[in-house]
């Protein structure tokens, strides 16, 4: 910290921040009006899409050069540090959110549904016994069957859980300047995360066509997808920066102490992980 | 563009004309950008205020359709916290926060610029829904389904540019967060920042918690109108009412992120027109975190009416009347702060202690509110609304009035014109009671809220209302045009500006120079 405050880092004037605003609301303005139906909606989103991606990798590059070229500090470590984690809490809160909604249908709703609630059930839906999974009482989305936990889920569970001991074993590998290892390992962690993937959306297909198991399958399909959904989301996310990380350490990117990019992605893919075991035993086991 | 240098080397520039503006990575620049936002929506928002005012000046329909009506409550909602309240705070908090902690500039200035610039994209695609096809969201601010579901083309324009206000709110937070817990001067340790810095260090946390809920409460509206879901629909299992859940519990805290920061502005100002130090420092902070905690344990008491299990009813009714507790301690802590001091009423004074005595009207209020037997029968009536603008508007706006006020000499170098300053206030307050007061009649009477039409014997107190509400209105012209003189010139502040003032920020000359501190200034 000797140096902290005599050089703060300040950079001067930014071209991406607006470039990212105006992809975003491309991006978004597009996907609004597809969803009302016009056609210009999915080329205007592509190219929102376009943009978001051209900002990210301009803003991601001229980071990496600055902190390749050793303007960071150890002041701005330590921001970015707090920056990640504090942005990795947010995305917790966001997740929070989707199993606050299936715990409210599990524990409160359904079984009010079912007749907890006498008068609801008397009314509304005389007759109807709460269980769980359910479509409702109004069995939306027709009869479906569910995913086993034993089957493909609990692989994913071996892969991903495996794959948070190989990211480490890659940070070791970094952390004693072993270059061949830390990237045998990072590759293996990508493997690992992209198997996930695939064996995620061949999941998604079984249950969509043998199962009737769908988006549309009331609350059970809602919570099911959109949980799964958004963390596939984030692995996918996840494996594509890890993805990026091994990358930068084939060029020679990053030294023993000074790594910041490389253990932010990890601590990434360490909450990804984490969500996946609450959504294996919430999910899908119980 | 884009080279980063450390500051020694690059001193005082900056680019000049509109592209400043644009690519500006300056905490000092961003700030102005987000109060001059504050203030534009400000006016925005008052404007369908002016609206609702007028259409409700009599009984019947006058001027508006019913549908137009309900999209104003819901616009003007929609755009007063949204872009009026918290991006005044955000403003407040980029200005300052680097001056009194002693930093040059924000932890993450290129961030910072971001969470700015996304803001006038969100609400430009916000109004814009204003002119489309089934006209403006009219579901109210809270967007409860199933009504909200019915919409017009508006709808994933109002889903979406909630998720670009909350990704813009959750980077601003981040970074002021960081900016707090990285930035600080050797020597500024936690016990020592201002209480403005703490207040904000607490809300951004609130921010962060919090706005990421609402971007899932809303996505799963989204998805139940466009994807089938069934989040919302009993016939699917899902439930209306747990879409009340979770937005509360985002909007709770949201209450609480928008009157964290006023605490701390007027615990800023109070101790310089006193000239005696604050009374109960600690406890002042402590208060405030107890409040953040128990902004997380009270949400349902927006619902009572909705149904919920006598245990539930109670364990939120009793949980939100603790939250008196640690508001008591501040107001308490306020008053004794000018106890025995030698006080003087400049402008900022007044509005801080306009803010102290409304806004315990407005805690009062919330207090019955809580209650709630006495809440099945206040609940949806306009003593909710009386209650919610007593808190917001003489709490949340005054609070950003007295701090422009206050600080306004050390951001221009000019001050204001005092004689104006008093007259807006004395305006102001007079006419917001006027406004708002007879509001609680109305609702104790039973005059439902959103409604643009109501029974004849509720005419006066909304005809007295109105009267208010339009002089509230144009009083707040005169507030810009205090700014805008300001701005322009004026007598020189000095640097301190008040004889009171003690701080960092007061130590650094009037205007400020472009990079706060450059080197760390020692802290006692």
């Amino acid at each position: 910290m000797s140096e902290a405050h005599g050089g703060y880092y300040v950079p001067h004037g930014t071209t991406w921040p607006i470039v990212g605003s105006i992809g975003l609301t491309t991006l978004v303005v597009g996907f609004a009006n597809y969803l009302n139906g016009s056609s210009s909606g999915m080329p205007v989103m592509a190219v929102g899409l376009g943009i978001v991606l051209l900002m990210m990798f301009g803003w991601f590059g001229v980071v990496i050069r600055e902190s390749e070229s050793g303007l960071y500090n150890d002041q701005v470590d330590k921001s970015f540090r707090w920056g990640m984690s504090w942005f990795i809490f947010s995305e917790v809160m966001f997740f929070a959110a989707f199993f606050g909604a299936l715990y409210y249908a599990r524990i409160l709703s359904v079984p009010w549904l079912g007749g907890a609630d006498v008068s609801t059930n008397e009314f509304l839906w005389n007759g109807w016994e709460a269980a769980w999974p359910t479509n409702g009482p109004g069995e939306i989305g027709g009869e479906f069957e569910t995913m086993g936990a034993w089957g493909i889920p609990a692989i994913n569970t071996l892969l991903l859980l495996s794959s948070g001991v190989t990211v480490t074993f890659a940070h070791w590998a970094l952390k004693k300047g072993n270059r061949g290892p830390l990237v045998l390992w990072l590759l293996a962690t990508v493997i690992l995360g992209f198997t996930f993937l695939g064996l995620q959306m061949y999941e998604y297909g079984h249950a969509y066509h043998e199962l009737n198991l769908t988006l549309g399958s009331g609350i059970y399909g809602s919570t099911f997808f959109m949980l799964t959904g958004f963390h596939g989301m984030h692995v996918t996310i996840g494996a594509i920066m890890l993805t990026i990380i091994m990358l930068r350490c084939i060029k020679g990117h990053f030294t023993a102490d000074r790594h910041f990019a490389f253990e932010a992605v990890a601590w990434y893919w360490h909450f990804v992980d984490v969500v996946w075991l609450g959504l294996f035993i919430f999910v899908y086991m119980l | 563009m884009s080279t980063a240098t450390t500051h020694d080397a690059h001193h005082e520039e900056h680019p000049g004309g509109l592209l400043r503006w644009v690519f500006t990575t300056n905490h000092k620049d961003i700030g102005t950008l987000y109060l001059l936002f504050s203030l534009l929506m400000f006016m925005v928002g008052g404007a369908m205020a002016m609206i609702i005012r007028a259409e409700l000046f009599q009984p019947g329909l006058q001027f508006v359709e019913p549908q137009f009506f309900n999209s104003m409550t819901t616009m003007h909602a929609l755009i007063m916290i949204f872009g009026a309240v918290m991006p005044g705070f955000v403003g407040l908090a980029n200005w300052l926060v680097p001056m009194m902690i002693g930093a040059p500039d924000m932890a993450l200035p290129r961030m910072n610029n971001w969470s700015f610039w996304i803001l006038p994209f969100a609400f430009a695609m916000l109004l814009s829904t204003l002119f489309m096809e089934g006209g403006a969201p009219a579901s109210g601010w809270t967007m409860y389904p199933p009504l909200v579901l019915q919409t017009g083309d508006a709808f994933p324009f109002l889903i979406f540019s909630v998720h670009l206000m909350g990704i813009s709110s959750i980077m601003g937070a981040i970074n002021i967060v960081v900016t707090i817990v990285n930035m600080r001067a050797p020597g500024m340790n936690l016990m020592k920042m201002p209480l403005f810095v703490w207040t904000w260090l607490i809300t951004a946390y609130l921010l962060i918690a919090v706005m990421p809920v609402l971007a899932g409460s809303v996505t799963m509206l989204l998805t139940d109108r466009f994807f089938e879901t069934s989040f919302f629909n009993a016939a699917g299992g899902g439930d209306p009412v747990m879409f009340q859940h979770i937005f509360w519990f985002f909007g709770h805290p949201e209450v609480y992120i928008m009157i964290l920061p006023a605490f701390g502005i007027v615990s800023q100002i109070i101790p310089t027109f006193a000239r005696k130090p604050l009374f109960g420092y600690s406890s002042m902070v402590y208060a405030t975190a107890s409040i953040a905690f128990l902004s997380f344990i009270v949400w349902a008491h927006h619902m009572f009416t909705v149904g919920m299990p006598l245990t539930g009813e109670l364990f939120f009714m009793y949980a939100t009347m603790l939250i008196a507790v640690p508001t008591g301690v501040k107001v308490f802590n306020w008053v004794s702060t000018m106890w025995k001091g030698s006080m003087t009423f400049e402008t900022p004074m007044l509005f801080a202690i306009g803010f102290v005595v409304l806004f315990t009207i407005g805690g009062f209020s919330g207090l019955m509110l809580a209650i709630t037997p006495v809440d099945f029968q206040y609940h949806d009536t306009y003593f909710v609304v009386a209650h919610f603008h007593y808190v917001l508007v003489t709490g949340a706006v005054f609070s950003i009035m007295a701090a422009a006020y206050y600080w306004m000499p050390k951001w221009t170098g000019n001050m204001y014109d005092e004689r104006l300053g008093k007259l807006h206030f004395w305006l102001s307050t007079i006419f917001v009671n006027v406004l708002f007061f007879p509001q609680h009649f109305l609702g104790l009477a039973g005059m439902p809220r959103r409604i643009p039409d109501y029974a004849v014997q509720f005419t006066e107190f909304n005809q007295i209302s109105s009267i208010g509400g339009f002089a509230f209105g144009l009083t707040q012209l005169l507030f810009v045009y205090i700014v805008y003189k300001t701005i322009k010139g004026g007598e020189k502040a000095t640097d301190q500006v008040w004889e009171g003032a003690h701080g960092l920020e007061w130590t650094l000359s009037s205007p400020p120079p472009y990079h706060s501190f450059t080197t760390a200034p020692e802290v006692k």
